[in-house]
């Protein structure tokens, strides 16, 4: 008798049933980056499914965009990807300009003063934007310091976005043929010259501090628990589910749209493009949550470099918009892809030469790797999904746009 | 290769499925290609070893108007390994708006392409789990469309604002 049930209880304990347990995480959640709802099927803490809901901060700006002119559309780019609007702004106003050059009859170019004073700024946003993903990350994954280091520098940098433009957050800067006039710099003034001096300043300040946040975020033993060897995403997964910018990279894809299909001037800039390679002496793998967010910390000191080589140049002489009577592309239709802080921000406009757009659709990177995230994380613990989310660093106004 | 290049071996393969060769508007040259016969072509294009299209930039629903017939689907794909891209397009009519998925062969298409029944109505044949993404799941109509009429009332909510 007692024999049998000695057997029994050892059945019971080497089979654990637990019942299959449905959880809702998020909209509300601070790990969540925004309103994202996921559906967790969970088997103890083994998650089986998350399911991804979208959705919650979905305002249509495709459709308000039929019923605006061009030049009326920016400030809702600046509202897609709320932390690098910069970006969005020059997205959008890119595919614009490159949909006009494609009438003869028309001849027009962006000054060059405004190309550089584009590139610096937008730089100088995805400084700005991987910041936030820095601070947040290690806030995710449980180390809150750096949460306060990144914002103390990135409120830095928005004080710089407030001298140029006016705006903190939501810049309407970049507009379509040059950049916005509305706090003037005239070339060679002091304005100007203390302009750049507080960039080259923030530079100065900046370019150490990376290593210092590498030296107490990524190297730190228990975040690197946390990420490496997490939810490998490998290149072919990566491609196929269109995730890009440095989760691309992250995955080993040596692929960058500023160096690959240099737009603006990137050209003329001397710059490397970070890409994950296996470190085995630490024990990250390509494709790895840590993969994804070191990318990004090299990445900024890419940017760096690029801002410093604007800065020994100096700023060219010339107006910053081009002469443009009305913002009124050809019949016609184009995508034009460029190369945001979270990765292939894409812009597909139907025009039918009036000046409103027929159909306009933002191509948004965050949609496209937040889609990977169901089979990421499947049959990893609740634990790592926070890992994931921070690591293919999602903004929900653009994934929901 | 260049479009016309890729134009002329889709042709050569799929010979009355391809429909002709966009280049008169501004900006990128399109392939039209009949609604019943994309995802073979896409399924060729991304195995072929000299297309070899390994992403999907982007899919977009397209409504030209009230007073069209049609919808209009668009594929704009890039080859990594060769570095070119191609628009492919196809034209399916507003009441009877299906055509098969792609998801299968990308799986950008997968949330793409929900996008595209959600906002417009077009079911993808063959999609695993074709269900709204962005809109509740009881919204009733398409959005994007451009004769859709914004209902007074959700869920007890003013809608018009």
């Amino acid at each position: 008798m007692e024999t049998t049930q000695q057997t029994e209880s050892k059945i019971i304990e080497l089979k654990p049933f637990t019942d299959e347990m449905v959880v809702n995480m998020g909209p509300q959640h601070p790990s969540t980056h925004g309103v994202l709802r996921l559906e967790l099927i969970l088997d103890g803490e083994v998650v089986r499914e998350a399911i991804p809901h979208i959705g919650y901060l979905h305002r249509c700006f495709e459709k308000h965009s039929e019923n605006l002119s061009y030049p009326q559309i920016i400030p809702f780019t600046d509202r897609m990807d709320y932390v690098a609007a910069m970006n969005q702004n020059w997205g959008f106003c890119l595919a614009v300009e490159k949909l006009m050059a494609a009438d003869e009859k028309k001849d027009f170019a962006v000054p060059e003063r405004a190309e550089y004073l584009r590139v610096l700024i937008c730089e100088l946003n995805r400084i700005a934007s991987h910041l936030l993903s820095f601070g947040t990350y290690g806030m995710d994954t449980g180390a809150v310091t750096p949460f306060f280091y990144a914002f103390r520098d990135r409120e830095r940098l928005l004080l710089l976005f407030e001298k140029i433009c006016g705006a903190r957050l939501t810049y309407n800067y970049i507009r379509i043929g040059g950049v916005s006039e509305i706090i003037h710099m005239e070339p060679g003034s002091l304005d100007e010259q203390n302009f750049l001096d507080e960039v080259k300043d923030f530079l100065d300040y900046f370019e150490p501090k990376i290593d210092e946040y590498n030296d107490l975020l990524t190297s730190n033993s228990i975040f690197s628990e946390r990420t490496m060897g997490v939810a490998v995403m490998s290149a072919e997964m990566a491609l196929s589910y269109g995730a890009t910018g440095p989760n691309l990279r992250g995955s080993g894809v040596d692929w960058d749209l500023r160096r690959d299909e240099p737009y603006s001037i990137y050209d003329r800039f001397d710059f490397e493009v970070p890409v994950a390679k296996d470190i085995p002496e630490l024990g990250a793998v390509v494709g790895d949550c840590w993969s994804r967010y070191k990318v990004r910390m090299d990445e900024m000191k890419e940017s760096v470099r690029i801002v410093r080589q604007i800065l020994a140049e100096g700023l060219p002489d010339g107006p910053v918009m081009a002469d443009l009577k009305a913002v009124r592309p050809p019949k016609g239709e184009i995508y034009f892809r460029s190369e945001a802080p979270r990765g292939e921000l894409g812009f597909y406009i139907v025009s039918d030469g009036t000046p409103k757009p027929v159909r306009l659709k933002g191509r948004s990177p965050c949609f496209s790797a937040l889609s990977a995230l169901q089979e990421l994380s499947r049959g990893l613990m609740v634990a790592d999904i926070i890992a994931i989310i921070g690591s293919i660093d999602i903004v929900m106004g653009e994934v929901d746009r | 290769m260049n479009p016309e290049e890729i134009y002329k071996t889709l042709t050569d393969k799929f010979g009355e499925s391809i429909l002709g060769f966009d280049t008169e508007l501004a900006g990128d040259p399109i392939i039209q290609i009949v609604p019943a016969a994309i995802a073979d072509v896409c399924q060729y294009l991304a195995e072929t070893d000299t297309l070899a299209f390994d992403s999907l930039m982007c899919l977009s629903g397209v409504d030209l108007g009230a007073k069209e017939e049609e919808l209009f689907v668009v594929y704009h794909l890039y080859a990594m390994q060769h570095r070119h891209s191609v628009v492919l397009k196809v034209s399916v009519p507003k009441g009877d708006a299906h055509l098969p998925s792609v998801s299968r062969i990308w799986k950008t298409a997968d949330w793409h392409e929900r996008e595209a029944y959600d906002l417009y109505g077009i079911l993808f044949e063959g999609h695993t789990d074709l269900r709204r993404i962005l809109l509740p799941d009881d919204w009733e109509g398409y959005p994007l469309r451009k004769d859709y009429k914004e209902p007074d009332l959700y869920r007890g909510m003013r809608v018009p604002y």
